[in-house]
């Protein structure tokens, strides 16, 4: 019988009020839908770490309404990557009205605010939200999910949707996950640092809102794979690092993470940009960052998986993406639940349905173009090799000797030879995978 | 300032909320395993480090709640959870 709550519980529970848990429930909430959030930190965000700039594009269109008066930090007005090597670096800039016009493509965001915010949105829309609620396991029976166990108390619904990010007990429980494998992971460090808001706009050459996202590859991870980041906020800095855990393991010179934070801070090109903001929280997440081969299953009987808990964030090298991911997977799972609800069916077969619409977005179509991009991007020939070679020859190229100075091309000739171009053919030919 | 004190002194800086028991423990006659070693480079609060006798030990304050040390280590060699709801690190900015 549609409608009817076969088992006294709630219609929705959703374990984990992040962004795919929210993005779930503001739309359940909407429709109608009976719908709990159980949240372990005080307040939504609290425990949630992002870099971190959100991207609008792909979302804009399923929450038109919704992120239109999102509290974000700046828009993204300018891009720079810069490459480390040992003692010198440089840098790219990109900008121009095609990035500074709206509708900007991407915002930086600071996640205790955000996700507190969204919280509030769907409250509003009648969601119910329970936070310093830990969920500590699932009621399973015979092989069918029929809610979870919190704080001693049963919780029975007719689907559970979890949403509990990258460790997701709620889905290992279900027996929804795959065995940890370091490498499909990274662990990304920052700080919040402060700063005035008009001297973030003098430093950083930024007219009013606008904002710069800043990426820095190959010595500040001690050529592991990974880079930094550096996103300006209204009046504060992101700064931080993202390793994979792998290589942080197997590293032979015993490279302590937080260590390598506190130098990259102290590199001189980073230390200017910084100096005068005072760090005010330090925190630490882990990332999936496996892709389409590392994620988990997304659906069972009575349970659905969206956001980091599902595997949903990707490494491309000049990006991490998982927000919106999230947001689009949380809704997505509401559209699942909503035609299940319509069935009054909550079977694995029925949930089917997700995986269907994933494969017709941009999340699953995403996870399948950068499938490879994890095994490519990761060599150090990027991380170490290049950034010395191109610090080598503009080096020369700016060197003005004692003596007469070579001629520019045998200059670059000098790095270039037969052996060098074939390799970095080589390097080419692989990055055409993604 | 050493890199250690400068830790110490950025992880005083996040709100904390005591719980009644700490969530992670290494497993009993682990303490030695050649895998939990690594743990003292992956977790970003410097919590793990290495005794005289050479066992690994976890002091309890200041956990970030990342779960670095459960992808590095494995449930084999830790019992992990969160802490129970409405305690431990509490992020103001995220
Ligand atoms: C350093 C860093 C930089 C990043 N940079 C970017 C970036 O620039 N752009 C981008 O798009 N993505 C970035 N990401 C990835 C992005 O932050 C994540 O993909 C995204 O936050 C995932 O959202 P989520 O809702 O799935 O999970 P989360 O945000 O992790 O939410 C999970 C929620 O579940 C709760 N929870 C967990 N377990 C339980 C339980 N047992 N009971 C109750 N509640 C529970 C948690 O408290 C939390 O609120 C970055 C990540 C990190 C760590
Ligand atoms: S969860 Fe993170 S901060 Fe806490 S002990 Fe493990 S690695 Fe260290």
């Amino acid at each position: 019988m549609p409608y009817q709550n076969e088992n006294d519980g709630f219609e929705v529970i959703v374990v984990g009020g992040g962004l795919a848990g929210l993005a779930a429930a503001y739309i359940l909430a909407d429709r109608g839908v009976e719908v709990l959030v159980l949240e372990r930190g005080d307040y939504c965000g609290a425990k949630n770490v992002t870099g971190g700039r959100i991207y609008l594009n792909p979302v804009r269109e399923i929450f038109s309404q919704l992120l239109k008066d999102a509290p974000f930090e700046r828009h993204i007005a300018h891009e720079e990557v810069s490459l480390f090597a040992a003692s010198r670096s440089l840098t790219l800039r990109y900008d121009g009205s095609e990035l500074g016009d709206p509708p900007y493509q991407s915002y930086s965001v600071l996640r205790a605010k955000f996700d507190r915010w969204l919280a509030r949105q769907a409250e509003k829309k009648g969601a119910m939200l329970a936070t310093k609620s830990r969920v500590d396991d699932v009621i399973l029976e015979n092989g069918v999910v029929k809610g979870v166990r919190a704080g001693g108390e049963e919780l029975r619904a007719n689907v559970v949707i979890a949403c509990d990010g990258v460790l997701s007990l709620v889905s290992e429980r279900a027996g929804l996950r795959k065995d940890i494998q370091p490498q499909y992971y990274a662990v990304g460090i920052k700080e919040v640092i402060e700063m005035d808001r008009k001297a973030i706009e003098n430093r950083f050459n930024l007219e009013g809102e606008e904002g710069v996202a800043r990426l820095f590859m190959g010595d500040v991870t001690a050529g592991m794979f990974g880079g930094g980041f550096l996103y300006t906020n209204l009046d504060s800095i992101s700064l931080g690092l993202v390793v994979s855990i792998k290589d942080l393991l197997e590293n032979q010179r015993e490279v302590i993470v937080s260590d390598l934070l506190e130098r990259f801070k102290q590199r001189s090109e980073v230390s200017l940009l910084i100096k005068g903001g005072e760090t005010v929280e330090y925190s630490a997440h882990v990332i999936p960052e496996g892709g389409f081969n590392a994620l988990n299953s997304l659906y069972g009987d009575g349970i659905l998986v969206a956001g980091d808990a599902a595997g949903f964030a990707l490494n491309i090298g000049v990006t991490v993406r998982g927000m919106e991911y999230a947001l689009a997977s949380g809704y997505y799972a509401a559209q699942t639940v909503l035609h299940a609800r319509e069935k009054g069916d909550y079977s694995r077969a029925t949930l089917g349905l997700y995986r269907q619409l994933l494969e017709d977005s941009f999340v699953l179509k995403d996870f399948k173009s950068f499938r490879d991009a994890l095994s490519v991007l990761n060599s150090p020939r990027l991380f170490q090799h290049y950034p010395e070679l191109l610090g080598n020859i503009l080096r020369d190229l700016y060197w003005i000797p004692p003596g007469p100075k070579d001629r520019l091309y045998s200059t670059v000739r000098r790095y270039l030879g037969v052996r060098e171009v074939w390799q970095a053919l080589g390097d080419v030919r692989r990055m055409s995978k993604i | 300032m050493s890199l250690t004190t400068g830790l110490k002194s950025k992880l005083g800086l996040n709100v904390f909320k005591e719980s009644s028991k700490f969530h992670i423990r290494i497993k009993e006659g682990k303490e030695k395993d050649p895998r939990l070693q690594k743990a003292v480079l992956v977790c970003p609060a410097g919590l793990y480090s290495q005794n005289p006798e050479g066992e690994v030990v976890l002091s309890s304050d200041g956990c970030l709640e990342c779960g670095t040390c459960l992808i590095a280590c494995g449930r084999e060699l830790l019992d992990w959870e969160y802490p129970e709801g409405g305690s431990g690190v509490q992020f103001r900015f995220g």
